[in-house]
């Protein structure tokens, strides 16, 4: 153990020490809370403490991927283990604080889970049906600790793996384990995080880059958001180990404006680790300095493709570059970069710390790991879940999620995002596993799972994912421009009732084009939406668009800009013509 | 020049000097432009363009790509409605359909006096709260005709006693 951290171990025991001789209330008001509606619960906490005059720590936490229950009331008793409210409604805060801290009665009515305690009739937390099956590896502070917080995160275990990589390990034997462990990226493509991590280390420039993909415009998915809000130290920890095991001197958070929370909270554990040494120079009194920044994206899905989001924080329109030369050559600024999504990053820490065997004994034979779903749509219990690979998707949904609300049956699940596919009814005893998923047209992408119950029809579906993409085109190439433009008018004919003979034949040979002709994997991926959809319900396909008798018209109001050209920008500025147009790039070369 | 130009130069100028990340581009000035002032005047294009030595045509290029920035006047009081997948098949639609119909817009847009103005998102990023909305940047989830009616009608109430 390096001296420095020894010292931090030290204070960071003697806070949590602290913290856990007092009452401890936890409430998430992260970007997930505030739609739940916690700022108004934190804010009765507040109140209520001061007008009764007790005395507790109240931490503003992230998400615990129980979004279904939200508002969360947490509540830790020295001693007497803690009671985590649900659906928590404002005007019940003061009883429900006054009841639990100043007559040590729980109330049962609103209580969701215990733990470390026994409440007549509550399940213990971990038993609820959405926790039963989950193993937490990358979300395993999520609405347990405060986010950014130094102390707190190292007596979770926090630091640990970075502290014995930079004492007892050189930059190959991380680079090693992270390769042994089977870890592989949860951004979309499932590429080998080790052998990415090697062409990087395989170059000797004097400045790389670790770019930490946070954009997530996938409708549907939200694990990096809420690792973000939740758990920044994760991330943090696992960027300075990516930078150490490839030599790399700089890292870059990449985050779409307008998420404050996960914006926020990053920033605030970059400046805590920056205070304690733990970036900047020296990291820990090693050898080993590396820097991290964040960098905020407009909303551009396209800036997520990892070429797009070079320009993107370079400051330009993120549209992607041609390939090669690929990142680990030439990347960010022209310097060497690596590029990984939030998540695989984030689980770096834990396997430096654990070994590559302890991961790589969880999950399927080439899905290593755990995987996290997000549930959302018609299903009960929506959240996040951190699942082991190879957990059946039919647990996850009926489970986990608890089926419908309603207890409709549930038709298909739309996974892998905008350029995902579905997935039917039929097919859900799959096991989740990155490469079975893709087998059968329904990529796991980065884990969002749209929950579709009977009621929806896969037509009108197709349409939004389809106008998704069409509006989010960067344009730079026409098979994708036009061929987005051309799906969309096809479907949004479909709806109205309005499809023409050939139809079908032409999205497909559109789909076809766009598939080989796409610069980016937006095109070449456009068309999976209503290539999956067709396949599982070509019946449904042929009713709507040429059916007999009464067709289902539906109306969709779509946001302007879906039709690039219709957008109005105001006046263009007159200013914008000017004589001596000079374009300077201001690329430093690496070396 | 016009003092009001020159205010809002000034203005610009002041958020380009004072943006919070440490790597300075034409998109994070513009960010930083857009979160203080609400939108991007001309003169701010030529402020960013002087700072980050490009042109404006650059800056313009970048500006009018994302749909973040606009380049008139915000309206007082805003609203953001999801139709994202999971939102839509919650019925995200209907519930645009009825608040479009109270603000009495057909798409997109501001109200005639600037008062209100509507916004369609493609995700705001909390799907398992879904449908959702925001009203005036408060994400807002769990959204149903009527609660979308009630807060709609708040902020209009709002806008008339200004
Ligand atoms: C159109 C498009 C959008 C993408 N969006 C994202 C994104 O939002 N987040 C992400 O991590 N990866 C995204 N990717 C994948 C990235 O290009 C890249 O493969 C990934 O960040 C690599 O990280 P990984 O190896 O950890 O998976 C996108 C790819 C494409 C083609
Ligand atoms: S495929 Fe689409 S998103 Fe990708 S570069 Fe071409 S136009 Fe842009
Ligand atoms: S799809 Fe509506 S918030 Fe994500």
């Amino acid at each position: 153990m390096t001296e420095d951290f020894q010292k931090l171990t030290l204070r960071s025991k003697l806070a949590w020490d602290l913290l856990s001789q007092k009452p401890w209330i936890r409430v998430g008001t992260g970007l997930f809370g505030e739609a739940s509606g916690s700022l108004q619960i934190i804010d009765e906490v507040y109140t209520a403490i001061k007008t009764n005059a007790l005395e507790a720590t109240v931490s503003e936490v992230g998400t615990s991927g129980l979004c279904y229950a939200e508002p969360l009331l947490d509540i830790q008793i020295p001693n007497r283990g803690r009671v985590i409210y649900g659906n928590v409604d404002p005007s019940n805060v003061e009883y429900i604080i006054k009841e639990h801290l100043a007559k040590g009665s729980p109330t049962k009515k609103f209580a969701l889970a215990t733990i470390d305690c026994h409440l007549e009739g509550i399940p213990k937390f971990k038993d609820l049906p959405m926790m039963k099956g989950q193993i937490r590896i990358a979300l395993r502070n999520a609405g347990e600790i405060e986010p950014g917080d130094i102390d707190q995160y190292i007596a979770n275990n926090g630091f640990v793996g970075l502290d014995r990589a930079l004492s007892e390990m050189d930059p190959s034997e991380v680079l090693g384990i992270i390769k042994s462990s089977g870890l592989r990226g949860r951004g979309g493509a499932a590429f080998s995080t080790g052998t990415k991590w090697g062409f990087l280390a395989g170059n000797t420039a004097p400045k790389k880059y670790i770019l930490c993909n946070g954009e997530e415009g996938d409708p549907g998915a939200f694990n990096d958001k809420a690792i973000l809000e939740t758990d920044p130290l994760s991330l943090i920890e696992g960027c300075i180990l990516a930078g150490y095991a490839t030599n790399a001197t700089n890292g870059v958070v990449f985050i779409r404006h307008g998420h404050d929370a996960p914006i926020d909270r990053t920033n605030k554990a970059i400046d805590a680790c920056y205070a304690d040494g733990l970036l900047g120079k020296n990291i820990l009194g090693s050898e080993f300095s590396f820097d991290m920044e964040i960098v905020l994206v407009g909303e551009s899905y396209v800036a997520g493709e990892e070429t797009a989001l070079m320009e993107a924080v370079e400051g330009k329109r993120s549209m992607p570059r041609f390939r090669p030369p690929f990142p680990a050559a030439y990347g960010v600024w022209g310097f060497p970069s690596n590029i990984n999504n939030i998540k695989t990053i984030s689980y770096a820490p834990e396997i430096v710390r654990n070994g590559p065997e302890w991961f790589s004994s969880i999950g399927t034979d080439k899905s290593k790991g755990t995987a996290i779903a997000c549930l959302s749509g018609h299903i009960k219990f929506s959240g996040l879940v951190e699942v082991p690979f190879g957990t059946s998707i039919r647990k996850i949904v009926e489970q986990m999620g608890g089926g419908d609300p309603n207890s409709k049956s549930i038709k298909f699940l739309q996974t892998g995002g905008p350029l995902g596919g579905v997935l039917t009814n039929d097919q859900f005893d799959m096991l989740l596993d990155f490469d079975e998923m893709a087998a059968a047209g329904a990529m796991f992408g980065s884990g969002g799972l749209i929950v579709c119950n009977q009621e929806t029809s896969s037509v009108d579906l197709t349409r939004v994912l389809i106008a998704f993409d069409q509006m989010e085109s960067c344009g730079k190439c026409f098979p994708c421009r036009l061929g987005t433009s051309h799906l969309l008018d096809i479907l949004d004919r479909a709806c109205l009732g309005k499809s023409l003979s050939g139809d079908l034949q032409l999205m497909e040979r559109v789909g076809q084009n766009m598939k080989v002709g796409s610069l980016c994997g937006h095109g070449q991926l456009g068309y999976n939406p209503v290539a999956s959809a067709l396949k599982a319900f070509s019946s449904e396909f042929n009713q709507q668009m040429f059916g007999e008798g009464d067709i289902e018209i539906k109306k969709f109001v779509a946001p302007l800009h879906t039709r690039r050209g219709s957008q109005t920008l105001g006046e263009t500025p007159t200013s914008i013509v000017k004589e001596d147009f000079t374009f300077e790039p201001k690329l430093e070369a690496s070396q | 020049m016009t003092t009001s130009q020159n205010v809002l130069r000034e203005k610009a100028r002041n958020a380009i000097e004072t943006q919070p990340y440490k790597t300075i581009t034409v998109l994070s000035s513009l960010l930083s432009v857009q979160d203080s002032i609400g939108w991007i005047p001309s003169e701010a294009l030529e402020e960013v363009a002087r700072v980050t030595s490009s042109t404006v045509n650059d800056v313009w290029g970048v500006a009018s790509f994302y749909p973040n920035f606009r380049f008139t006047l915000p309206p007082k009081n805003s609203i953001e409605v999801c139709w994202g997948p999971t939102c839509h098949v919650l019925g995200a639609q209907s519930i645009l359909q009825h608040i479009l119909a109270e603000v009495g817009l057909e798409n997109e847009g501001e109200t005639s006096d600037q008062h209100l103005g509507l916004k369609l998102n493609t995700c705001l990023g909390v799907c398992p709260h879904g449908p959702v909305a925001s009203f005036n940047h408060r994400l807002q989830g769990k959204m149903t005709k009527e609660k979308a009616l009630r807060l709609t009608k708040s902020l209009m109430k709002e806008t008339q006693n200004d």
